[in-house]
């Protein structure tokens, strides 16, 4: 049932490739991402350390929903790297949004360096209780 | 001055080889994920003070415990998970909870007295002064 449902719901490029470069020398990473479902929403929460609101681009286009973050790469001055671990950079990450999302209901909440998305589905996509009277 | 440095925090030639083979990997996947183990972490040094930063994106900061002891800096921490709440279908979870902890030897030795963390955006930094008897002495040469 779950497999069916991501179909319909959220689907991501990760496994993609880079389809699109960007011209900034930085690399490109796909932020670690959890997708939950609820009945009257989708909630996709993004891992994107160094990021803040300034530095994020969030746009709809033709269904697909991109988010691109910016992490802050400024390095401490007159100092020397002496272990990289990780290397600030671009996240980046698109999502095909099915049917049932409603593109006027998106959210979308950074803080601490996670990105929340709250993305509405329509009215017609709801579960709905048929209430059942007894005669 | 490049040796010392690399022997100073901990140089372990598999570790780096494995960081490679993991960095190599991610050019020709396009994408990757960001970073080493978790939580990843960046050092930089110079004579007076080290700078260790920390991704550790969603960790409320009162979860982090930062500790010093001789040249050991050590981060330890818990990322609580998400409370999906009632009824919720979990699509996909890649992101990690749990707790951690995770260790460098620094350089030389530092004065946690004095030791400053700042955590912003997701992101711990941590700025460690040297301690003053791990400094270097400069020795008067008197000419007889």
């Amino acid at each position: 049932m779950s497999a069916r449902k991501e179909e319909t719901a959220v689907e991501t490029t990760k496994d993609r490739g880079t389809a699109v470069e960007l011209t900034r020398d930085q690399p490109v990473f796909a932020p670690a991402t959890d997708i939950y479902e609820r009945d009257d929403s989708m909630l996709v929460v993004c891992d994107m350390p160094g990021v803040d609101e300034k530095h994020l681009d969030i746009t709809l286009e033709e269904g697909v929903l991109t988010i691109l973050g910016y992490a802050d790469a400024t390095t401490p001055s007159e100092h020397e790297l002496i272990y990289r671990g990780y290397t600030p950079g671009v996240f980046r990450r698109a999502f095909t949004l099915g049917a049932e999302a409603d593109p006027e209901k998106i959210r979308a909440k950074i803080s601490n360096g996670v990105l929340r998305l709250e993305i509405g589905k329509t009215e017609k996509a709801r579960p709905r209780k048929i209430p059942v009277v007894s005669e | 001055m490049f040796w010392p440095d690399i022997r100073g925090v901990g140089f372990d030639p598999f570790s780096e080889m494995r960081r490679l083979q993991r960095e190599v990997n991610r050019l020709f996947e396009g994408y990757g994920e960001a970073g080493d183990a978790w939580p990843s972490m960046n050092v930089w040094s110079n004579r007076n003070e080290v700078v260790v930063s920390a991704e550790v994106p969603g960790v409320d900061p009162n979860d982090l415990r930062v500790t010093v002891q001789n040249d050991v800096f050590t981060l330890e921490g818990e990322r609580k998970p998400e409370d999906p709440g009632e009824g919720v279908v979990n699509h996909r979870a890649e992101r990690e909870f749990g707790r951690f902890a995770r260790s460098v030897r620094l350089p030389y030795e530092v004065d946690n007295a004095k030791a400053v963390a700042k955590y912003r955006n997701g992101i711990l930094t941590v700025t460690l002064p040297r301690s003053e008897l791990s400094k270097p002495r400069q020795i008067a040469v008197a000419s007889e």
